[in-house]
Protein backbone atom coordinates (compact mmCIF):
# COMPACT_ATOMS: atom_id res chain seq x y z
CA UNK A 1 0.00 0.00 0.00
CA UNK A 2 1.36 3.30 -0.35
CA UNK A 3 2.14 5.71 1.92
CA UNK A 4 -0.32 8.73 2.07
CA UNK A 5 0.23 12.25 3.54
CA UNK A 6 -2.42 14.64 3.58
CA UNK A 7 -1.46 17.41 1.94
CA UNK A 8 -0.73 20.83 3.14
CA UNK A 9 -3.21 23.15 2.31
CA UNK A 10 -1.83 25.44 0.68
CA UNK A 11 -0.83 23.29 -2.27
CA UNK A 12 -4.70 23.84 -3.34
CA UNK A 13 -4.47 27.43 -2.86
CA UNK A 14 -2.70 28.65 -5.56
CA UNK A 15 -4.60 31.52 -6.76
CA UNK A 16 -5.04 32.88 -3.53
CA UNK A 17 -2.46 36.02 -4.16
CA UNK A 18 -4.54 37.64 -6.95
CA UNK A 19 -8.01 36.82 -5.45
CA UNK A 20 -9.50 40.27 -4.11
CA UNK A 21 -10.04 40.17 -0.28
CA UNK A 22 -13.51 40.32 1.15
CA UNK A 23 -15.13 38.00 -1.22
CA UNK A 24 -18.36 36.26 -0.16
CA UNK A 25 -19.38 33.63 -1.73
CA UNK A 26 -23.10 32.69 -0.57
CA UNK A 27 -23.89 28.77 -0.17
CA UNK A 28 -26.67 27.50 -2.66
CA UNK A 29 -27.70 25.07 -0.31
CA UNK A 30 -28.14 26.43 2.72
CA UNK A 31 -27.39 30.43 2.34
CA UNK A 32 -24.90 30.32 4.69
CA UNK A 33 -22.00 33.43 3.45
CA UNK A 34 -18.73 31.95 2.95
CA UNK A 35 -15.55 33.61 2.05
CA UNK A 36 -13.65 32.63 -0.43
CA UNK A 37 -10.30 31.79 1.49
CA UNK A 38 -12.26 29.66 3.74
CA UNK A 39 -13.77 27.79 0.71
CA UNK A 40 -10.04 27.56 -1.02
CA UNK A 41 -9.51 25.80 2.22
CA UNK A 42 -11.98 23.39 2.43
CA UNK A 43 -12.40 22.10 -0.82
CA UNK A 44 -14.75 24.32 -1.93
CA UNK A 45 -17.17 22.57 0.44
CA UNK A 46 -19.64 24.50 2.92
CA UNK A 47 -19.03 24.62 6.18
CA UNK A 48 -22.48 24.94 7.75
CA UNK A 49 -24.10 21.96 5.06
CA UNK A 50 -21.31 20.20 3.11
CA UNK A 51 -22.63 21.48 -0.28
CA UNK A 52 -20.16 20.48 -2.43
CA UNK A 53 -19.96 23.43 -4.44
CA UNK A 54 -18.63 22.67 -8.55
CA UNK A 55 -14.76 22.72 -9.14
CA UNK A 56 -12.98 24.15 -12.23
CA UNK A 57 -10.84 21.51 -13.32
CA UNK A 58 -7.85 22.96 -12.48
CA UNK A 59 -9.24 23.24 -9.18
CA UNK A 60 -9.82 19.52 -8.96
CA UNK A 61 -6.29 18.31 -10.28
CA UNK A 62 -4.09 20.21 -7.58
CA UNK A 63 -6.48 18.41 -4.95
CA UNK A 64 -5.93 14.87 -6.49
CA UNK A 65 -2.38 14.27 -7.76
CA UNK A 66 0.55 14.08 -5.84
CA UNK A 67 2.21 17.87 -6.60
CA UNK A 68 3.81 19.02 -9.27
CA UNK A 69 2.81 15.21 -11.62
CA UNK A 70 0.85 16.66 -13.66
CA UNK A 71 1.33 16.90 -17.33
CA UNK A 72 -1.21 17.91 -18.86
CA UNK A 73 -1.79 16.05 -22.82
CA UNK A 74 -3.09 17.19 -25.79
CA UNK A 75 -4.12 20.62 -24.87
CA UNK A 76 -4.13 22.40 -28.38
CA UNK A 77 -7.21 20.27 -29.22
CA UNK A 78 -9.88 22.62 -30.44
CA UNK A 79 -13.60 22.23 -32.15
CA UNK A 80 -13.77 22.60 -35.59
CA UNK A 81 -18.00 23.07 -37.07
CA UNK A 82 -17.92 19.87 -38.87
CA UNK A 83 -21.96 20.50 -39.26
CA UNK A 84 -21.91 24.49 -39.86
CA UNK A 85 -24.01 24.46 -36.99
CA UNK A 86 -25.78 28.00 -36.48
CA UNK A 87 -23.38 30.37 -33.53
CA UNK A 88 -21.12 27.38 -32.75
CA UNK A 89 -17.92 28.95 -33.09
CA UNK A 90 -18.90 32.01 -31.59
CA UNK A 91 -20.23 30.05 -28.83
CA UNK A 92 -17.00 28.35 -28.11
CA UNK A 93 -14.94 31.24 -28.63
CA UNK A 94 -16.99 32.64 -26.12
CA UNK A 95 -16.37 30.13 -23.95
CA UNK A 96 -12.92 29.73 -24.50
CA UNK A 97 -12.31 32.98 -23.70
CA UNK A 98 -14.14 32.86 -20.07
CA UNK A 99 -12.56 29.44 -19.14
CA UNK A 100 -9.36 29.99 -20.31
CA UNK A 101 -9.74 26.23 -21.38
CA UNK A 102 -10.07 25.22 -25.13
CA UNK A 103 -12.81 22.74 -24.52
CA UNK A 104 -14.64 21.07 -21.86
CA UNK A 105 -11.98 18.58 -20.64
CA UNK A 106 -8.58 18.46 -19.55
CA UNK A 107 -6.34 15.11 -19.49
CA UNK A 108 -3.26 14.77 -18.50
CA UNK A 109 -0.23 12.16 -17.25
CA UNK A 110 0.12 12.14 -13.13
CA UNK A 111 1.11 10.63 -9.94
CA UNK A 112 -1.43 9.43 -7.73
CA UNK A 113 0.12 8.41 -3.98
CA UNK A 114 2.63 7.71 -6.27
CA UNK A 115 1.15 5.27 -8.91
CA UNK A 116 0.98 6.05 -12.26
CA UNK A 117 -2.49 7.32 -13.45
CA UNK A 118 -3.85 9.11 -16.08
CA UNK A 119 -6.52 11.47 -15.49
CA UNK A 120 -8.95 13.93 -17.11
CA UNK A 121 -11.56 16.23 -15.63
CA UNK A 122 -14.14 17.32 -17.45
CA UNK A 123 -14.80 21.21 -16.84
CA UNK A 124 -18.81 21.96 -16.05
CA UNK A 125 -18.22 25.89 -17.10
CA UNK A 126 -17.09 25.43 -20.19
CA UNK A 127 -20.49 24.73 -22.32
CA UNK A 128 -22.12 22.53 -19.87
CA UNK A 129 -18.77 19.99 -20.04
CA UNK A 130 -21.04 18.66 -23.16
CA UNK A 131 -18.93 15.79 -25.15
CA UNK A 132 -18.02 16.52 -28.66
CA UNK A 133 -15.65 15.58 -30.81
CA UNK A 134 -12.68 17.26 -28.73
CA UNK A 135 -13.94 15.66 -25.39
CA UNK A 136 -14.57 12.26 -27.26
CA UNK A 137 -11.08 12.62 -28.37
CA UNK A 138 -9.25 13.42 -25.37
CA UNK A 139 -11.14 10.72 -23.72
CA UNK A 140 -10.01 7.77 -25.97
CA UNK A 141 -6.69 9.24 -26.47
CA UNK A 142 -5.97 9.41 -22.38
CA UNK A 143 -7.09 5.64 -22.36
CA UNK A 144 -5.15 4.85 -25.14
CA UNK A 145 -1.86 6.49 -23.41
CA UNK A 146 -2.95 4.78 -20.15
CA UNK A 147 -3.29 0.94 -21.84
CA UNK A 148 0.24 1.77 -23.48
CA UNK A 149 2.14 2.47 -20.52
CA UNK A 150 0.23 0.09 -17.99
CA UNK A 151 -1.33 3.44 -16.27
CA UNK A 152 -4.70 3.92 -14.52
CA UNK A 153 -7.10 5.95 -15.42
CA UNK A 154 -9.60 8.01 -13.34
CA UNK A 155 -11.65 10.07 -15.14
CA UNK A 156 -13.35 13.09 -13.07
CA UNK A 157 -16.94 12.82 -15.18
CA UNK A 158 -19.59 15.83 -15.27
CA UNK A 159 -21.63 16.65 -18.26
CA UNK A 160 -24.96 17.47 -19.68
CA UNK A 161 -24.45 15.27 -22.10
CA UNK A 162 -23.91 15.17 -25.94
CA UNK A 163 -23.04 18.66 -27.52
CA UNK A 164 -25.89 18.64 -29.57
CA UNK A 165 -23.81 21.02 -31.73
CA UNK A 166 -21.52 18.13 -32.96
CA UNK A 167 -24.81 15.88 -33.99
CA UNK A 168 -24.07 12.20 -34.80
CA UNK A 169 -20.24 12.88 -34.13
CA UNK A 170 -21.06 13.43 -30.93
CA UNK A 171 -23.06 10.40 -30.38
CA UNK A 172 -20.16 8.36 -31.91
CA UNK A 173 -17.85 9.82 -28.92
CA UNK A 174 -19.59 7.47 -26.92
CA UNK A 175 -18.74 4.09 -28.55
CA UNK A 176 -15.31 5.42 -29.91
CA UNK A 177 -14.58 6.46 -25.41
CA UNK A 178 -16.28 2.74 -24.48
CA UNK A 179 -14.50 0.93 -26.85
CA UNK A 180 -10.56 2.36 -25.69
CA UNK A 181 -11.99 1.45 -22.24
CA UNK A 182 -12.82 -1.66 -23.62
CA UNK A 183 -9.18 -2.52 -24.64
CA UNK A 184 -8.35 -0.20 -21.18
CA UNK A 185 -9.85 -3.45 -19.76
CA UNK A 186 -8.72 -6.61 -21.58
CA UNK A 187 -5.17 -5.39 -20.51
CA UNK A 188 -6.27 -5.78 -16.40
CA UNK A 189 -5.61 -1.73 -15.71
CA UNK A 190 -8.00 -0.01 -13.14
CA UNK A 191 -10.50 2.22 -14.55
CA UNK A 192 -11.91 4.36 -11.42
CA UNK A 193 -14.71 7.14 -12.71
CA UNK A 194 -15.68 8.98 -10.01
CA UNK A 195 -18.88 11.17 -10.45
CA UNK A 196 -19.73 14.84 -9.80
CA UNK A 197 -22.55 17.34 -10.26
CA UNK A 198 -24.12 16.91 -12.38
CA UNK A 199 -23.09 13.40 -14.87
CA UNK A 200 -25.78 13.03 -17.00
CA UNK A 201 -27.03 11.80 -20.87
CA UNK A 202 -24.33 10.66 -23.45
CA UNK A 203 -21.35 10.82 -21.02
CA UNK A 204 -23.80 8.78 -18.08
CA UNK A 205 -24.25 6.31 -20.63
CA UNK A 206 -21.08 5.50 -21.75
CA UNK A 207 -17.77 6.17 -19.88
CA UNK A 208 -19.04 7.11 -16.80
CA UNK A 209 -20.74 4.10 -15.77
CA UNK A 210 -17.99 1.91 -16.64
CA UNK A 211 -15.45 2.45 -14.12
CA UNK A 212 -14.36 -0.73 -12.49
CA UNK A 213 -14.97 1.27 -9.33
CA UNK A 214 -17.28 4.04 -9.74
CA UNK A 215 -17.04 7.12 -7.00
CA UNK A 216 -19.82 9.91 -6.37
CA UNK A 217 -19.25 13.01 -4.66
CA UNK A 218 -22.05 13.78 -2.19
CA UNK A 219 -25.57 14.78 -3.05
CA UNK A 220 -24.41 15.04 -7.08
CA UNK A 221 -26.99 14.63 -9.55
CA UNK A 222 -26.20 11.73 -11.86
CA UNK A 223 -28.54 10.57 -14.58
CA UNK A 224 -29.19 9.27 -18.11
CA UNK A 225 -32.46 11.45 -18.94
CA UNK A 226 -32.93 14.76 -17.15
CA UNK A 227 -35.56 15.09 -14.30
CA UNK A 228 -37.93 16.99 -16.56
CA UNK A 229 -38.08 14.64 -18.93
CA UNK A 230 -38.54 11.62 -17.24
CA UNK A 231 -41.75 13.54 -15.11
CA UNK A 232 -43.38 14.69 -18.86
CA UNK A 233 -42.90 11.06 -20.14
CA UNK A 234 -44.19 8.96 -17.36
CA UNK A 235 -46.77 12.11 -15.66
CA UNK A 236 -45.49 10.68 -12.38
CA UNK A 237 -44.05 11.98 -9.18
CA UNK A 238 -40.50 11.39 -9.03
CA UNK A 239 -39.41 10.03 -6.16
CA UNK A 240 -37.63 11.90 -3.40
CA UNK A 241 -34.15 12.11 -4.05
CA UNK A 242 -34.55 10.60 -7.55
CA UNK A 243 -31.22 10.62 -9.66
CA UNK A 244 -28.97 11.95 -6.64
CA UNK A 245 -25.28 10.14 -5.60
CA UNK A 246 -27.33 8.92 -2.57
CA UNK A 247 -30.09 7.52 -4.88
CA UNK A 248 -27.47 5.30 -7.02
CA UNK A 249 -26.08 3.81 -3.47
CA UNK A 250 -29.43 2.67 -2.35
CA UNK A 251 -30.03 1.09 -5.62
CA UNK A 252 -26.19 0.06 -5.81
CA UNK A 253 -25.25 1.55 -9.18
CA UNK A 254 -22.59 3.03 -7.46
CA UNK A 255 -19.40 2.04 -5.19
CA UNK A 256 -19.02 4.31 -2.36
CA UNK A 257 -20.10 8.12 -1.91
CA UNK A 258 -16.59 10.14 -0.96
CA UNK A 259 -16.80 13.61 0.25
CA UNK A 260 -13.61 15.66 -1.18
CA UNK A 261 -11.37 15.79 1.44
CA UNK A 262 -11.37 11.82 1.60
CA UNK A 263 -11.18 11.65 -2.52
CA UNK A 264 -7.68 11.62 -3.12
CA UNK A 265 -6.72 9.57 0.10
CA UNK A 266 -9.57 6.98 -0.98
CA UNK A 267 -7.96 7.26 -4.81
CA UNK A 268 -4.54 6.27 -3.16
CA UNK A 269 -5.93 3.25 -1.29
CA UNK A 270 -8.06 1.91 -4.43
CA UNK A 271 -4.73 2.23 -6.78
CA UNK A 272 -2.91 0.15 -4.44
CA UNK A 273 -5.21 -2.51 -4.02
CA UNK A 274 -5.64 -2.47 -8.36
CA UNK A 275 -2.50 -1.46 -9.64
CA UNK A 276 -0.65 -4.86 -10.89
CA UNK A 277 2.31 -5.61 -9.14
CA UNK A 278 5.25 -7.74 -10.45
CA UNK A 279 4.95 -11.51 -9.12
CA UNK A 280 6.77 -11.70 -5.62
CA UNK B 1 -52.39 -2.46 -47.92
CA UNK B 2 -54.66 0.76 -47.38
CA UNK B 3 -51.30 3.52 -46.86
CA UNK B 4 -52.49 6.58 -44.83
CA UNK B 5 -51.06 9.93 -46.60
CA UNK B 6 -48.35 11.67 -45.37
CA UNK B 7 -49.05 15.60 -45.44
CA UNK B 8 -46.62 16.41 -48.45
CA UNK B 9 -48.05 13.74 -49.99
CA UNK B 10 -51.76 14.24 -50.45
CA UNK B 11 -51.26 15.63 -54.23
CA UNK B 12 -50.41 12.22 -55.43
CA UNK B 13 -53.08 10.75 -52.63
CA UNK B 14 -55.53 13.23 -54.72
CA UNK B 15 -54.70 12.29 -58.39
CA UNK B 16 -54.82 8.60 -57.46
CA UNK B 17 -58.23 9.31 -56.25
CA UNK B 18 -59.68 10.19 -59.19
CA UNK B 19 -57.85 8.22 -61.11
CA UNK B 20 -59.72 5.63 -59.26
CA UNK B 21 -62.88 7.38 -59.80
CA UNK B 22 -62.46 7.69 -63.62
CA UNK B 23 -62.03 3.66 -63.52
CA UNK B 24 -64.86 2.97 -61.80
CA UNK B 25 -67.33 5.22 -63.10
CA UNK B 26 -66.97 5.64 -66.82
CA UNK B 27 -66.96 3.07 -69.22
CA UNK B 28 -66.20 4.85 -72.47
CA UNK B 29 -63.05 4.84 -74.53
CA UNK B 30 -62.64 8.31 -74.42
CA UNK B 31 -61.41 8.50 -70.64
CA UNK B 32 -58.27 6.44 -72.01
CA UNK B 33 -56.95 9.60 -72.53
CA UNK B 34 -57.85 10.99 -69.75
CA UNK B 35 -56.81 8.15 -67.37
CA UNK B 36 -52.99 8.46 -69.18
CA UNK B 37 -52.74 11.71 -68.62
CA UNK B 38 -53.24 11.13 -64.91
CA UNK B 39 -50.93 8.60 -64.34
CA UNK B 40 -48.69 10.43 -66.41
CA UNK B 41 -49.08 13.25 -63.55
CA UNK B 42 -49.05 10.66 -60.44
CA UNK B 43 -45.55 9.59 -61.92
CA UNK B 44 -44.44 13.14 -62.75
CA UNK B 45 -45.37 14.08 -58.91
CA UNK B 46 -44.43 11.13 -56.81
CA UNK B 47 -40.81 11.54 -58.50
CA UNK B 48 -40.73 15.58 -57.93
CA UNK B 49 -42.02 14.81 -54.21
CA UNK B 50 -39.38 11.49 -53.40
CA UNK B 51 -36.54 13.04 -55.36
CA UNK B 52 -36.28 16.29 -52.98
CA UNK B 53 -37.25 14.83 -49.90
CA UNK B 54 -36.25 17.29 -47.09
CA UNK B 55 -35.05 15.85 -43.91
CA UNK B 56 -38.13 16.08 -42.18
CA UNK B 57 -40.24 14.10 -44.67
CA UNK B 58 -38.13 11.68 -44.27
CA UNK B 59 -38.49 11.89 -40.34
CA UNK B 60 -41.94 11.96 -41.10
CA UNK B 61 -41.57 8.81 -42.95
CA UNK B 62 -38.82 6.83 -40.84
CA UNK B 63 -42.03 7.69 -38.28
CA UNK B 64 -44.86 5.99 -40.83
CA UNK B 65 -46.83 3.55 -38.40
CA UNK B 66 -47.60 1.63 -41.22
CA UNK B 67 -43.81 1.50 -42.34
CA UNK B 68 -42.24 -2.23 -41.66
CA UNK B 69 -40.86 -2.60 -38.10
CA UNK B 70 -37.82 -5.35 -36.97
CA UNK B 71 -40.67 -8.13 -36.81
CA UNK B 72 -41.65 -7.63 -40.22
CA UNK B 73 -38.35 -7.73 -41.47
CA UNK B 74 -37.39 -10.80 -39.67
CA UNK B 75 -40.84 -12.39 -40.77
CA UNK B 76 -39.54 -11.03 -44.73
CA UNK B 77 -36.10 -12.00 -44.51
CA UNK B 78 -35.67 -14.77 -42.53
CA UNK B 79 -36.26 -18.66 -43.16
CA UNK B 80 -36.90 -18.94 -39.96
CA UNK B 81 -36.73 -17.13 -36.35
CA UNK B 82 -37.23 -18.64 -32.99
CA UNK B 83 -37.44 -16.09 -30.40
CA UNK B 84 -35.64 -16.48 -27.16
CA UNK B 85 -36.77 -13.89 -23.90
CA UNK B 86 -35.43 -12.25 -21.06
CA UNK B 87 -32.39 -10.59 -19.42
CA UNK B 88 -32.48 -13.34 -17.17
CA UNK B 89 -32.42 -11.06 -13.99
CA UNK B 90 -35.60 -8.62 -14.01
CA UNK B 91 -37.58 -9.24 -17.14
CA UNK B 92 -38.64 -9.53 -20.85
CA UNK B 93 -38.59 -6.06 -22.81
CA UNK B 94 -41.26 -6.35 -25.10
CA UNK B 95 -39.53 -3.38 -26.91
CA UNK B 96 -36.53 -5.67 -27.75
CA UNK B 97 -37.27 -8.85 -29.31
CA UNK B 98 -33.73 -11.22 -30.59
CA UNK B 99 -33.55 -14.71 -30.97
CA UNK B 100 -32.20 -16.83 -33.74
CA UNK B 101 -32.90 -16.62 -37.18
CA UNK B 102 -31.43 -18.34 -40.10
CA UNK B 103 -31.10 -16.09 -43.62
CA UNK B 104 -30.20 -18.40 -46.58
CA UNK B 105 -29.02 -21.41 -44.28
CA UNK B 106 -26.93 -19.36 -42.56
CA UNK B 107 -27.46 -19.48 -38.59
CA UNK B 108 -27.56 -16.15 -36.95
CA UNK B 109 -28.57 -14.29 -34.32
CA UNK B 110 -31.20 -11.10 -34.69
CA UNK B 111 -32.28 -8.79 -32.50
CA UNK B 112 -33.80 -5.32 -32.73
CA UNK B 113 -36.28 -2.45 -31.21
CA UNK B 114 -39.71 -3.15 -32.14
CA UNK B 115 -42.81 -0.83 -32.40
CA UNK B 116 -46.38 -1.23 -32.50
CA UNK B 117 -48.80 0.23 -34.70
CA UNK B 118 -52.25 0.46 -32.50
CA UNK B 119 -52.61 1.81 -28.66
CA UNK B 120 -52.09 -1.61 -27.60
CA UNK B 121 -49.35 -3.05 -29.50
CA UNK B 122 -47.47 0.15 -28.42
CA UNK B 123 -48.25 -0.12 -24.70
CA UNK B 124 -47.04 -3.98 -25.05
CA UNK B 125 -43.95 -2.40 -27.02
CA UNK B 126 -43.49 0.57 -25.60
CA UNK B 127 -43.13 2.42 -28.81
CA UNK B 128 -39.75 0.69 -29.14
CA UNK B 129 -38.36 2.97 -26.51
CA UNK B 130 -36.22 -0.30 -24.57
CA UNK B 131 -35.68 -0.25 -20.37
CA UNK B 132 -32.34 -1.63 -19.28
CA UNK B 133 -33.49 -5.30 -19.13
CA UNK B 134 -33.69 -5.11 -23.32
CA UNK B 135 -30.37 -3.64 -23.92
CA UNK B 136 -29.30 -6.62 -21.32
CA UNK B 137 -31.20 -8.94 -23.15
CA UNK B 138 -29.75 -8.01 -25.98
CA UNK B 139 -26.17 -8.07 -25.25
CA UNK B 140 -27.10 -11.48 -23.62
CA UNK B 141 -27.93 -12.96 -26.73
CA UNK B 142 -25.07 -11.28 -28.91
CA UNK B 143 -23.00 -13.64 -26.57
CA UNK B 144 -25.26 -16.26 -27.18
CA UNK B 145 -24.22 -15.59 -31.06
CA UNK B 146 -20.30 -15.27 -29.87
CA UNK B 147 -20.35 -18.89 -28.66
CA UNK B 148 -21.70 -20.92 -31.40
CA UNK B 149 -20.65 -18.87 -34.26
CA UNK B 150 -23.68 -17.13 -35.51
CA UNK B 151 -23.45 -13.46 -36.64
CA UNK B 152 -25.52 -11.09 -35.23
CA UNK B 153 -28.32 -8.59 -36.87
CA UNK B 154 -29.52 -5.66 -35.05
CA UNK B 155 -32.09 -3.39 -36.59
CA UNK B 156 -32.34 0.12 -35.09
CA UNK B 157 -35.88 1.20 -34.75
CA UNK B 158 -36.56 3.79 -31.41
CA UNK B 159 -37.37 7.22 -30.67
CA UNK B 160 -34.81 6.72 -27.70
CA UNK B 161 -33.86 5.06 -24.28
CA UNK B 162 -37.12 4.91 -22.16
CA UNK B 163 -36.57 8.12 -19.73
CA UNK B 164 -38.47 6.15 -16.78
CA UNK B 165 -38.37 6.08 -12.89
CA UNK B 166 -37.46 2.33 -13.05
CA UNK B 167 -34.97 2.58 -16.10
CA UNK B 168 -33.00 5.14 -14.25
CA UNK B 169 -33.26 3.25 -10.68
CA UNK B 170 -32.62 -0.27 -12.83
CA UNK B 171 -29.65 1.97 -14.45
CA UNK B 172 -30.37 2.15 -18.44
CA UNK B 173 -27.34 4.25 -18.56
CA UNK B 174 -24.91 1.36 -17.57
CA UNK B 175 -27.09 -0.97 -19.51
CA UNK B 176 -26.34 1.03 -22.54
CA UNK B 177 -22.80 1.98 -21.81
CA UNK B 178 -21.95 -1.64 -21.18
CA UNK B 179 -23.12 -2.73 -24.59
CA UNK B 180 -21.09 -0.13 -26.24
CA UNK B 181 -18.13 -1.26 -24.16
CA UNK B 182 -18.81 -4.98 -24.92
CA UNK B 183 -19.89 -5.14 -28.69
CA UNK B 184 -16.13 -3.89 -29.33
CA UNK B 185 -14.93 -6.98 -28.30
CA UNK B 186 -17.78 -9.66 -29.39
CA UNK B 187 -15.43 -12.11 -31.74
CA UNK B 188 -18.42 -12.41 -34.52
CA UNK B 189 -19.53 -10.11 -37.36
CA UNK B 190 -21.79 -7.79 -36.25
CA UNK B 191 -23.97 -5.57 -38.79
CA UNK B 192 -26.47 -3.51 -37.79
CA UNK B 193 -29.11 -1.43 -39.62
CA UNK B 194 -30.92 1.70 -39.15
CA UNK B 195 -34.77 0.69 -40.37
CA UNK B 196 -36.68 3.79 -39.18
CA UNK B 197 -35.40 6.11 -36.19
CA UNK B 198 -32.21 5.79 -34.85
CA UNK B 199 -32.79 7.62 -31.43
CA UNK B 200 -29.58 8.35 -29.97
CA UNK B 201 -28.22 6.51 -27.17
CA UNK B 202 -30.92 4.27 -27.01
CA UNK B 203 -30.03 3.37 -31.12
CA UNK B 204 -26.55 3.47 -30.41
CA UNK B 205 -26.86 0.82 -27.63
CA UNK B 206 -26.98 -2.33 -30.23
CA UNK B 207 -25.62 0.04 -32.91
CA UNK B 208 -21.52 -0.96 -32.12
CA UNK B 209 -21.42 -3.04 -35.59
CA UNK B 210 -18.89 -3.89 -38.17
CA UNK B 211 -21.06 -2.15 -40.93
CA UNK B 212 -24.18 -0.31 -40.08
CA UNK B 213 -26.01 0.49 -42.77
CA UNK B 214 -29.56 2.66 -43.27
CA UNK B 215 -32.42 2.33 -44.69
CA UNK B 216 -33.01 5.26 -47.46
CA UNK B 217 -35.61 7.31 -45.60
CA UNK B 218 -34.44 6.05 -41.61
CA UNK B 219 -32.68 8.88 -39.45
CA UNK B 220 -30.07 8.82 -37.02
CA UNK B 221 -29.61 11.32 -34.14
CA UNK B 222 -27.79 12.65 -31.55
CA UNK B 223 -31.34 13.88 -30.38
CA UNK B 224 -35.00 14.54 -31.99
CA UNK B 225 -35.37 17.32 -34.59
CA UNK B 226 -37.83 18.42 -31.42
CA UNK B 227 -35.75 18.23 -28.83
CA UNK B 228 -33.00 19.91 -30.42
CA UNK B 229 -35.35 22.95 -31.27
CA UNK B 230 -36.77 23.30 -28.06
CA UNK B 231 -33.46 24.02 -26.92
CA UNK B 232 -32.31 26.37 -29.93
CA UNK B 233 -35.41 27.80 -30.89
CA UNK B 234 -37.69 27.37 -27.38
CA UNK B 235 -39.90 25.98 -29.83
CA UNK B 236 -40.44 22.57 -30.92
CA UNK B 237 -42.21 24.06 -33.88
CA UNK B 238 -38.89 24.64 -35.57
CA UNK B 239 -37.95 20.60 -35.68
CA UNK B 240 -37.90 20.66 -39.19
CA UNK B 241 -34.73 23.34 -39.54
CA UNK B 242 -33.61 21.55 -36.45
CA UNK B 243 -33.88 18.04 -38.60
CA UNK B 244 -31.44 20.05 -41.19
CA UNK B 245 -29.42 21.34 -38.93
CA UNK B 246 -28.34 18.31 -37.16
CA UNK B 247 -28.06 16.35 -40.64
CA UNK B 248 -29.48 13.04 -39.52
CA UNK B 249 -30.71 11.79 -43.30
CA UNK B 250 -28.91 8.88 -44.70
CA UNK B 251 -27.58 11.14 -47.24
CA UNK B 252 -25.93 13.07 -44.78
CA UNK B 253 -24.82 10.41 -42.66
CA UNK B 254 -23.38 8.35 -45.87
CA UNK B 255 -21.15 11.73 -46.08
CA UNK B 256 -19.93 11.85 -42.79
CA UNK B 257 -18.87 8.72 -43.17
CA UNK B 258 -20.71 7.32 -40.11
CA UNK B 259 -22.93 4.81 -42.03
CA UNK B 260 -21.40 2.35 -44.93
CA UNK B 261 -24.26 1.99 -47.17
CA UNK B 262 -27.85 3.55 -47.80
CA UNK B 263 -30.54 0.39 -48.68
CA UNK B 264 -33.06 2.25 -51.31
CA UNK B 265 -36.69 1.88 -50.43
CA UNK B 266 -39.39 1.56 -52.73
CA UNK B 267 -40.97 4.47 -54.56
CA UNK B 268 -42.72 6.55 -51.70
CA UNK B 269 -41.04 4.81 -48.80
CA UNK B 270 -41.15 1.29 -47.16
CA UNK B 271 -44.48 1.71 -46.15
CA UNK B 272 -45.59 1.36 -49.36
CA UNK B 273 -44.44 -2.29 -50.35
CA UNK B 274 -43.15 -4.39 -47.05
CA UNK B 275 -41.86 -6.91 -49.22
CA UNK B 276 -39.84 -5.28 -51.47
CA UNK B 277 -38.63 -2.94 -48.87
CA UNK B 278 -37.09 -6.03 -46.82
CA UNK B 279 -36.19 -7.91 -50.14
CA UNK B 280 -33.43 -4.82 -50.39
CA UNK B 281 -32.47 -5.35 -46.65
CA UNK B 282 -31.74 -8.68 -47.13
CA UNK B 283 -29.85 -8.28 -50.34
CA UNK B 284 -27.54 -5.65 -48.23
CA UNK B 285 -26.78 -7.50 -44.96
CA UNK B 286 -26.12 -10.18 -47.04
CA UNK B 287 -23.62 -9.07 -49.15
CA UNK B 288 -21.86 -7.65 -46.39
CA UNK B 289 -22.08 -11.08 -44.38
CA UNK B 290 -20.13 -12.13 -47.07
CA UNK B 291 -17.59 -9.42 -46.63
CA UNK B 292 -17.01 -10.18 -43.23
CA UNK B 293 -17.27 -13.96 -42.82
CA UNK B 294 -14.22 -14.24 -44.47
CA UNK B 295 -11.88 -12.20 -42.07
CA UNK B 296 -9.94 -13.62 -39.15
CA UNK B 297 -11.24 -12.45 -36.11
CA UNK B 298 -8.55 -10.41 -34.91
CA UNK B 299 -8.88 -8.21 -38.33
CA UNK B 300 -12.62 -7.91 -37.78
CA UNK B 301 -12.34 -6.57 -34.04
CA UNK B 302 -8.95 -4.42 -35.08
CA UNK B 303 -11.17 -2.57 -38.11
CA UNK B 304 -14.39 -2.58 -36.01
CA UNK B 305 -12.55 -0.37 -33.50
CA UNK B 306 -10.72 1.38 -36.09
CA UNK B 307 -14.49 2.15 -37.58
CA UNK B 308 -15.29 4.05 -34.81
CA UNK B 309 -11.89 5.40 -33.47
CA UNK B 310 -11.84 7.59 -36.18
CA UNK B 311 -15.32 9.57 -35.88
CA UNK B 312 -14.76 13.15 -34.79
CA UNK B 313 -13.57 16.16 -36.19
CA UNK B 314 -10.88 18.89 -34.46
CA UNK B 315 -7.95 21.16 -34.91
CA UNK B 316 -4.98 20.38 -33.55
CA UNK B 317 -2.40 23.57 -33.22
ZN1 LIG C 1 -24.25 25.34 2.78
Amino acid sequence: MPIFKKRSISAFGKKKQDMPEGLWQKCPSCGAMIHELDLQQRYRVCPKCEHHFTLNSDERIQMIVDQGSFEEMDANLETVNTLKFKSYEDKIKNYQKRTGLKDAIVTGRSKIGGEPAVIGVMDFRFLGASMGSVVGEKVTRAVEAATAENSAVILFCASGGARMHEGILSLMQMAKTSGALARHAEAKLPYISVLTHPTTGGVTASFATLGDIIIAEPKCMIGFAGPRVVKETTHQNLPPGFQTAEFMMKHGLVDRIVPRSEMRECLTSLLGYMMPRAAA
Amino acid sequence: MNVEPLEFEKPVAELERKLKDLRENSKEIEVDKEIRRIEEKIMATKSDIYRNLTTWQRVQIARHKQRPFTLDYFNQCFDDFLELHGDRHVGDDAAMPGGFATVEGRRCVALGHQKGRDTKENLHRNFGAAHPEGYRKALRLMRLGEKFGAPIIALIDTPGAYPGIGAEERNIAEAIAFNLREMMLIRVPIIAVVIGEGGSGGALGIGVADRVLMMENAYYSVISPEGCAAILWKDGKHAPEAAEALKISAPDLKQLGIIDEIIAEPVGGAHHDHVAAAASLKTAVLKHLRELEVKDTDTLLEERYQRFRKFGEFRER
